[in-house]
């Protein structure tokens, strides 16, 4: 199957780095600085929301089966046959928000300037020439990954495998694990 | 367990900025999180333009700088340069307090010397001769000698720390490398040290944390306190009383905010002066409160009301009654210009060093201080003048605070039980138990803890494990409004042996009632007469200060002068809890020497802990180990 974002939220750390990384995606000229000229700016298609003491970049998940695109009156949540992304065809978009309310994820959100739906389009310009979306590029540690669901299942029966056997994975510091037990505290 | 609620101040305040549909520091918190892991564990560094460079946690991303700054050097490195921070906020405030006294003494500027006993207490610890002489004479030997250490290049000692600081800390001081000569060359070289290229070396960074923060203790804390006192008196004990309630709705209400008092004295000087003005506009008076640190000042010498600490600043103006906000030196929000813009506040910005976009910037220099006084004064009569007449909205939350708690006041206390050894009733309390121990309570009033009651709650399970409080800073605005700072406050919250103390002490020295069980010692640069404190009393005992049944606690840090205030107790053997964590958490290493190895270098250790009765129950342990260090049960 076509590689997906996963997302380790273990590993994440807040530091929003995709969110700007979305939004020069986006931009005119792909550059911070120039992102910054932009008028209207760049919008940033990945939130980081705080849950307790963790926190998670939410996006669109780019379902199989999307509930947006059979939400939609009018045609304009589209499905790249190419990359198998789903995508916002603005000239089509009325702006009813039906995305919006059925999305489980927070996936689609408003663009208050555009008045369109707005959301993820998985970077095809990037992943195209082979680049990972901007957003797991910019993670500086790795919580977000790009990959096919059978290379992540993969993973997964693997640790489950490790942990069977009792092989222990590589502990984080014990500073770091206390740093995670106070996150959201204060 | 009972909930603990948000504190009633703040509950009233918040609900009138709601009605008034005014965005608050808690708005603004909300938006900013979640908060960057990078910035709260300390690993990420700005210091140079191969950067910024930041350190995965978790093992996967970079695991060095681009330089190949270690995640250990990277936080030492940062949590220096916090330090530095702090410590040239105090040095600053220090020298601008000097050189006020210098003016005045060379006639330039309008203050007089009150504090003329101050003068002769340290003119015996510095051998300055007093027999014969003007005070005016005195004092400008002392100013002198605290001059010369800004200007020396010989590497001698610095005065202020030599002559100051308890002998056998000074040993060790010494020993560790950690003495100190010229205050600005210390400071200059920890950014020299921390910048692109030089120190990489996390514990050579985190020894000379120490010594910027003993900087910080004697050069910034005690000669600032020393000279204050010269200048204005020291504070004796006083009775006032604490939150917004303090603001009058018919009077003219100037609120003083920020750290230093040659600016608020004159204030308060000049508000009995042109009282009669503003009658005449329709007032019933001044009534000049006191916010933050140049608040505590005031209620410290002159028993004026507290109305706010640092993070009730923006709220207060949204009762509409404050008439002018003004402000000096650190801890002043840039968003007190735009609330109050919204009302007819005045927001006046007095130092040069802090300018405010929207707030009218009246000079304050000392040698033009009445001029200045009267101006920013008449300023807040205008506004009162357009305010008259509009509906204000005051919630009526005031509590009684004792304040004034100097050294020499407390001393003075004491000798009325016992006159030729006034320590002994507090001593003899420590050794049979009664008082299990003491806990300097200082620091911040921090948004991310106020709605838990962190510092209020922290101290309530303090009393009643029958440890004594001493605190400053915002701290005491905090234990003010929540009438800690009573008799009262004894008879609800201590322990048995702490309440009997208290009640014993307060009778015989004619108070009519017990001690407050928390003791108001001033703003927050008077952390050095909590350090006087306990250093008078390990003095008594013929023991160092490290080894006393005595903590620290920075229960609700913002400032980076809390930082080095903590460093600065933690030089002296004094171990500090603090919440929340210092950014450090990046560093495993940096981390264990800090809450771990110190012990063994100067006898203390930090410990993090963010819920109020575990933070207690930490400290009351640490006390009882200091207190069996001692062969006390």
């Amino acid at each position: 199957m076509e590689k997906s974002i996963f997302t380790f939220i273990e590993k994440c750390v807040a530091c929003k780095g995709c969110e700007i990384a979305c939004a020069v995606e986006h931009s005119s000229d792909k550059t911070l600085f120039g992102a910054l000229a932009d008028n209207p700016r760049p919008r940033q298609r990945v939130r980081v929301e705080a849950a307790g003491a963790y926190s998670y970049p939410a996006r669109c998940q780019h379902c199989q089966e999307a509930a947006c695109i059979a939400a939609c009156p009018m045609g304009a949540m589209t499905r790249d046959p190419d990359t198998h992304a789903v995508y916002v065809d603005s000239h089509k978009c009325v702006g009813c928000w039906m995305c919006v309310m059925v999305c489980p994820f927070g996936g689609v959100s408003a663009d208050p300037v555009a008045k369109k739906a707005h959301k993820c389009d998985r970077c095809p310009e990037r992943t195209a020439v082979g680049l990972d979306p901007a957003c797991v590029a910019a993670c500086p540690t790795k919580a977000m990954v790009f990959a096919t669901p059978e290379e992540i299942a993969e993973l997964r029966r693997q640790a489950t495998a490790a942990a069977a056997a009792g092989i222990a994975t590589t502990p984080v510091a014990s500073s770091v694990a206390a740093w995670r037990t106070m996150k959201g505290g204060a | 367990m009972k909930p603990i609620e948000i504190p009633i101040v703040e509950k009233s305040l918040l609900a009138i900025a709601k009605s008034r549909d005014m965005g608050t520091a808690r708005d603004r918190l909300a938006a900013m999180k979640p908060q960057c892991g990078f910035g709260e564990l300390g690993t990420c560094c700005r210091t140079c333009y191969m950067g910024p460079c930041r350190i995965d946690p978790f093992g996967d991303g970079p695991k060095e700088g681009i330089c190949g700054l270690s995640a250990d050097a990277m936080v030492a490195r940062n949590l220096l340069r916090e330090t530095v921070g702090g410590t040239a906020s105090h040095v600053g405030h220090a020298r601008h307090v000097l050189l006020t006294v210098r003016d005045a003494l060379d006639g330039k500027a309008p203050y007089q010397i009150k504090g003329e006993a101050k003068a002769l207490t340290l003119a015996k610890l510095f051998g300055v001769a007093t027999e014969g002489r003007a005070a005016a004479d005195v004092v400008r030997d002392l100013l002198n000698i605290a001059l010369q250490d800004f200007g020396r290049q010989d590497e001698q000692p610095n005065n202020w720390v030599s002559k100051r600081a308890p002998a056998a800390e000074q040993e060790l001081w010494k020993r560790l490398g950690l003495m100190y000569s010229n205050p600005h060359n210390e400071i200059e070289m920890a950014m020299h040290a921390t910048s692109m290229g030089n120190d990489a070396d996390p514990v050579s960074m985190l020894m000379r944390l120490l010594k910027v923060s003993l900087v910080d203790g004697w050069t910034g804390l005690t000669l600032t306190v020393d000279f204050q006192d010269i200048l204005f008196g020291t504070p004796e004990v006083t009775v006032t009383e604490a939150a917004v309630g303090v603001l009058e709705k018919d009077s003219v209400n100037i609120a003083a905010h920020g750290h230093n008092p040659v600016l608020s004295e004159k204030i308060l000087e000049w508000a009995g002066k042109l009282d009669a003005e503003a009658v005449a506009a329709g007032a019933e008076r001044i009534n000049v409160v006191g916010v933050c640190c140049t608040g505590n000042e005031l209620s410290m010498r002159h028993g004026v009301k507290l109305a706010a600490h640092n993070s009730q600043t923006e709220l207060i103006l949204t009762t509409g009654a404050v008439d002018a906000m003004v402000v000096d030196i650190q801890c002043i929000w840039p968003q007190l210009a735009q609330v109050a813009k919204c009302f007819d506040t005045a927001f006046i910005t007095t130092d040069d060093m802090v300018r405010i976009p929207d707030a009218r910037h009246i000079g304050f220099h000392p040698e033009h201080a009445d001029e200045s006084a009267q101006e920013i004064i008449r300023a807040a009569i205008d506004s009162f003048k357009r305010r008259r007449g509009k509906p204000v909205d005051i919630p009526q939350h005031k509590t009684t605070a004792v304040a004034g708690l100097s050294v020499e006041s407390i001393v003075d206390i004491l000798s009325k039980v016992d006159a030729a050894d006034p320590l002994k009733p507090v001593i003899d309390n420590v050794a049979n138990g009664n008082i299990h121990g003491f806990a300097g309570v200082v620091g911040c009033s921090s948004i991310k803890f106020r709605d838990k009651a962190m510092t209020e709650e922290m101290v309530k399970a303090l009393l009643k494990q029958n440890v004594l409080v001493v605190t400053t800073g915002c701290t005491a605005h905090i234990c003010g409004q929540a009438g800690l700072l009573t008799g009262a406050a004894t008879d609800l919250y201590c322990g048995d042996g702490l309440k009997a103390v208290l009640t014993a002490l307060g009778n015989a020295a004619g108070l009519g009632g017990p001690l407050p069980p928390v003791w108001h010692m001033g703003a927050c640069v008077d952390n050095s007469r909590i350090v006087d404190l306990l250093g008078a009393v390990a003095g008594r005992l013929g023991v160092k200060v490290g080894q006393l049944p005595a903590v620290g606690s920075a229960p609700e840090l913002v400032q980076e002068k809390a930082i080095s205030i903590g460093g600065s107790f933690l030089a002296l053997g004094v171990s500090c809890h603090i919440a929340p964590a210092p950014r450090v958490l990046g560093g495993p290493l940096v981390t264990k020497i800090l809450t771990e190895d110190l012990q063994g270098i100067t006898g203390a250790i930090v410990h993090v802990e963010l819920e109020a009765q575990k933070a207690a129950d930490w400290m009351v342990a640490h006390i009882a180990e200091k207190r069996a260090g001692l062969g006390l049960k």
